[in-house]
Parts: C-alpha cells; structure tokens; sequence
C-alpha cells in the first residue's frame, strides 16, 4: 500500500486535487464557487501532463552541444506544449462562464443556484 | 493514403468566413448573414466534392506545416468523415435559411454574434471529424463548445442558466476526454490516431489501458448527452433561442457520437475492444436512455422540451448502435446520425416558427395549427413520422438496422426496448397530432413563414423521405466503405 505513494506521491496529488475540484463544482451552491471549482479540476489535468513528463536531472529541450544526443538529458517538450494549448482553453472557458455569471446576475440578482432557481420558477409561473 | 488540400478545405473556410463576418458586421449589421450563406454554400460544395473523391479514391490526408505524422498534426478523411462533415454543413446550411428572419426577431442585438458564433460551431465540428490527432481533437472539442455554450446563452432570460450549467458539465466531459488522451500518451508516446491504433494491440490487458478507455468514453458520453450524463440538456434546449436549438440539437450531439465510434472502432481493435467491458455498457446505459427519455417526453407539457427529452433518447439509438457494435447496429448507428440530424432539425424549426408568430410553446396551444400553417405542419408530421419510425421515412430504417443488429448479438432485452419505444414516441406525437389537426379557435392568426424558413422546413421534411426511400443505395454505397473492414457485412 506504502509503495503506491512513495513513488507516485505527484500523481496522487492530483487526483486529491481533482476531486476538491469535482467537489467544488458539484456540491457549491454558487455559481461563480462551481467555477472556480472547474478550473482547479482542470488544473489538475494540466499538471498530471506535467508530472508525467519531469525527469530528475534533465534540461530543457534545446539541443546542447555537451549534451548530444543523450535522451535522458532532455525534459519531454510534447506535454509541456500541449499543456499550454489546454491552459489556453482553461482560461478562454473561464472566460466564457463568467460572461454568462454577469448576464445570469443582471438578470436576477444573484449567483446563489437555489436563488436563481427559484426566480425563475416564479417567473415562468406568473 | 492520397496527399490532398481538401481536407482543411472546409475548416479554414469557416474560419475565414467568421473572422470577416465579425470584420463587416461592424460596418453592416445586416451582412452577416449573406457572409455566413456564402461561407456555407461553399463549405458545403467543398465537403460534397470530398465525399465524393474519398468513395472514388479512397482515404485523404493533410500534414499540417508539412510535418508527417505522428510528429506533425495530421487531418485524415475516411469514408465516414466525409459522410459526418456533409451532414453537419448541409444540416446547418438548411438551418441558416430560416435563421434569416428569426435572429433578425429573437436576438436583434446579437445578430453579428450569432452569425460569427454559428460558423465557429461549425469549424469546431468539422476540425472533430477530420482531425487525425487525438489532442487536436480535443482542442477542436473545445473550440465547438465554447461556441456553443454562448449560442445557447442568446436567447431567453434563463438561457444564461442553462448555458452556464452545460458549460461546467461539458467543460467536465472535455477534461475527462483529456485524461483520457494523457493516459493513452503516457502509454503509447503517440497522439496521432492511425498510429496509436498500431502500437495499442500489443498493449491489451494494460489496466492503465482500461482507465484510459473509460474516461474517454465518459467524458464523450457526457458531450453526447447519454443516460445518465443527459442532465444538462433539456435546459439548455428549451431556454435557447430557436435557431440555437435547431443548430445545436441536430449536429452537436452527433458528432460527439462520432468521435465514440472512431475511438471505439478505428483506434482500437476487436481483441482489444474485447477486453474492455466498454461496449456492453454503452449499451445497456442507452437502452435504458431510450426508455426514461420517451417516457420524460410523454410527461412535458411544453412542446419544445418534449423534443429534448425526445433527444435524449434518439441520441440513445445511436448509443445502443455503438455499444452492440455489430456491423447492422453500426449501419444503424451511422443512419441515424443523419436521419435523426434532418428529422430533429426539421421539429425544432417549426416549433421556433410557431414560437415567432404566436408565442405559443404549450402542447395544448398547438391546437389547430396544422389548418392555418399547413405547409409548416406537413413538414412537422413528416419528421414526426420518421421519428416514431413509420416506413418508408428514414427514421425507420435505422431502428431496423439497430434491431437487426441487436439479433445479430443476440441481446433480445435491447432488442424488445428498441422495437417498444417506437410506441413510447408514437405516445407523444400523435396526441401532438390529434391537437395540431384539430378545428383551430376563430382567433388563431398564423400563417406559414417566410419564403427561406418555408424551403428549410420543406426540405428537410422532404429528405426524410427521401433518404428512407434510397436508403439501400445509401448504406451500399456510402455507409458500408465507410466502417472498418472487420466490421463490414458480406454479400451486400
């Protein structure tokens, strides 16, 4: 049981951080919390790639000429660079959710999803 | 694999179109439209053409950058990407026809926006479909929600709710997606699909394999709004503007089912698929989503809703094709994402018509407006037909090929839910029916829309038939070379 967390103590992190996350997002009741909740469970993808992809004692992937050809001397660069990619679309999300937090709040008045929830069923009823 | 510039033909059109749409709408509000028609027009001809090389020639490629695969990004068209991207531009040009008059009168303010957003969806869609690349997939995934999520925002005064709601979920099944793709990374060091698909059978029985199976078909199934992952949908449909709705409802769902198909059936193998209990899973979860979403459907009182939760369960045939993963249930499967696209988008145009000229959305207040709108309504009864899966309409050729396919694997219960719900949707629309053809009130005062949004609802109601008629020739020659050879029929 021990040895599934001395080695992989990054990779479990993650996934701690994931389900606060997954918690944020599902049990919050407000709407601008469940964001915020999003973007730690994206996050936490974000640096599960990361993870994967660090190696003690490696560079950057620049070609050096002390180095060569030695693999083991250079960080893999795919993860990074599609890590910047998902931070991209973490960020261009984020700003979607809170475009439609400022409509949500100019139409009702609140972010609170119990709140919102209930102006809306008095609307339609009357 | 022939080298060809067709295959980023269709996205980069799209692309160019909303950025010039966005460029004129600030000069002209009103020529966005006619930007987004052209952009289409031609999309369209330009994805009819390559369905047509790639039955012809057989597959295309296009190395972006000039890099080959699988260090390069690489867009791939097969036989059934061909068919999806068709399918989504055609649908979606036939939907812009009607979008004219009724952006124009529903969200006035947000023409410009809605026309630039509309053409983002799309380039987002078919980036999904043709892409070779798993992360660009992903990327593309995105790029389509995002639109998405602000479509569906326009609109009502609670569309901005809904919309939120479908963004935390979808942002939720995208991640999972994303997991997914890291998993299968760190197990085959590849991102291009072609080549993960060659190195993953020497892999089977990796559990890490599995996990990475699962939470890619989690994260996909909530895109596609399966049971149980369905929850965001019939909000987020029933509060968005009609255009919105009848873009959104017919395309998006599907191409997310497609993106089930080519991972499940083009990057793995059937040894591999074997050992993951996907499969059997997918389909039980969507036989029981035909029948709670038929049965949510009888239960709605307003009419637009009812067609949600109708979705629901179309999107779930489509499910149980893919879970069965026979070569029948996968024709059905593959038949069902255009029927069902043409008969869904052709429903939600009319209620939108109807929402415009009378405000009505209740089931009761359709009452009699089949005698005062009747070319409207002949193209409601149509779709409504084929939906319940009356021959000769498309509708019901695709149940016959789910259920053939359902025989074939011999999983009777699904095939009893399959032939059952028919009933279940016959429930909900003929008393639709009895209500639409009955004697309308002196004072009801609507007539059929305009010119454009008639001809839309024309022909996609006219389609219906058209494609259940040729439906042999379709799957013959279009359907059939476009799945895996292993999963192909003999002697057809």
């Amino acid at each position: 049981m021990i040895d599934l967390f001395i080695g992989r103590w990054p990779y479990v992190l993650t996934v701690v951080l994931m389900l606060i996350g997954l918690y944020g997002m599902l049990v919050k009741e407000n709407f601008l919390k469940k964001l915020i909740g999003m973007n730690i469970f994206q996050s936490a993808i974000i640096l599960f790639f990361i993870v994967h992809a660090f190696k003690w004692g490696a560079t950057v992937p620049v070609y050096d000429h002390h180095l060569g050809d030695a693999v083991e001397a250079y960080i893999n660069p795919i993860p990074h660079g599609l890590m910047l990619t998902a931070i991209v679309v973490s960020v261009a999300t984020t700003g979607v959710g809170l475009a439609l937090l400022v409509r949500i709040y100019r139409a009702f008045g609140t972010l609170e999803e119990p709140q919102v929830l209930e102006r809306m069923q008095s609307r339609n009823r009357s | 694999m022939i080298e060809s510039t067709l295959p980023i033909g269709v996205p980069l059109l799209l692309l160019g179109g909303a950025i010039v749409t966005v460029g004129a709408g600030l000069v002209r509000r009103s020529a966005a439209w006619p930007i987004t028609l052209v952009v289409l027009v031609l999309s369209a001809l330009v994805s009819v053409r390559q369905l047509l090389v790639v039955l012809a020639e057989g597959p295309l490629t296009h190395r972006l950058g000039g890099w080959p695969p699988p260090i390069g990004i690489e867009f791939a068209v097969d036989g059934l990407s061909a068919f999806v991207t068709s399918v989504v531009v055609v649908i979606a040009l036939l939907v812009l026809l009607y979008a004219r008059d009724a952006v124009r009168r529903e969200t006035p303010e947000e023409e410009v926006p809605f026309f630039a957003l509309l053409q983002v969806l799309l380039l987002g869609l078919t980036g999904m479909v043709l892409t070779g690349d798993l992360f660009n997939l992903y990327v593309f995934f995105e790029i389509s929600s995002l639109a998405g999520y602000a479509l569906v925002g326009l609109g009502s005064r609670e569309a901005p709710v809904s919309a939120f709601r479908y963004l935390l979920l979808g942002s939720l099944g995208a991640s999972f997606y994303l997991m997914g793709v890291g998993y299968l990374y760190v197990l085959t060091g590849s991102l291009n699909m072609a080549d993960v698909a060659s190195i993953l059978p020497g892999l089977i029985g990796n559990p890490t394999l599995t996990i990475a199976m699962t939470m890619m078909v989690a994260g996909l199934s909530l895109k596609m709004a399966l049971f149980p992952l369905h929850g965001w949908l019939p909000d987020a449909y029933t509060y968005a503007s009609s255009t919105a709705t009848a873009v959104i409802a017919p395309i998006m769902t599907k191409v997310s089912a497609y993106v089930l198909i080519r991972v499940l059936f083009f990057v793995c193998d059937p040894a591999l698929r074997a050992t993951i209990p996907v499969g059997s899973t997918v389909a039980w979860l969507a036989a029981t989503g035909i029948v709670v979403g038929s049965v949510m459907a009888i239960a709605q009182s307003d009419v637009k809703r009812m067609l949600a939760y109708s979705s629901v369960a179309q999107v779930a045939y489509i499910g149980v094709g893919i879970g069965l993963g026979t070569p029948f249930a996968l024709i059905g499967a593959t038949l069902h994402i255009l029927s069902h696209a043409t008969m869904k988008s052709c429903l939600f145009l009319v209620t939108g018509s109807v929402q415009l000229q009378t405000g009505r959305r209740s089931l009761h207040s359709y009452e009699g407006l089949g005698r005062v709108m009747p070319w409207t309504f002949a193209g409601f009864t149509l779709a409504a037909l084929a939906m319940i899966g009356i021959p000769p309409t498309a509708g019901f050729f695709s149940k016959w090929y789910l259920v053939l396919g359902g025989i074939n694997a011999g999983e009777w219960p699904i095939v009893l839910i399959v032939v059952a719900s028919s009933l279940l949707t016959a429930g909900y629309f003929f008393r639709l029916m009895e209500k639409i053809y009955a004697n309308p009130s002196p004072s009801l005062k609507a007539n059929d829309p305009g010119m454009l949004a008639r001809i839309s609802i024309m022909a996609l109601g006219a389609g219906v038939l058209v494609l259940g008629v040729a439906n042999f020739w379709f799957v013959g020659e279009v359907l059939q070379p476009a799945l895996p050879a292993t999963l192909r029929l003999t002697g057809m």
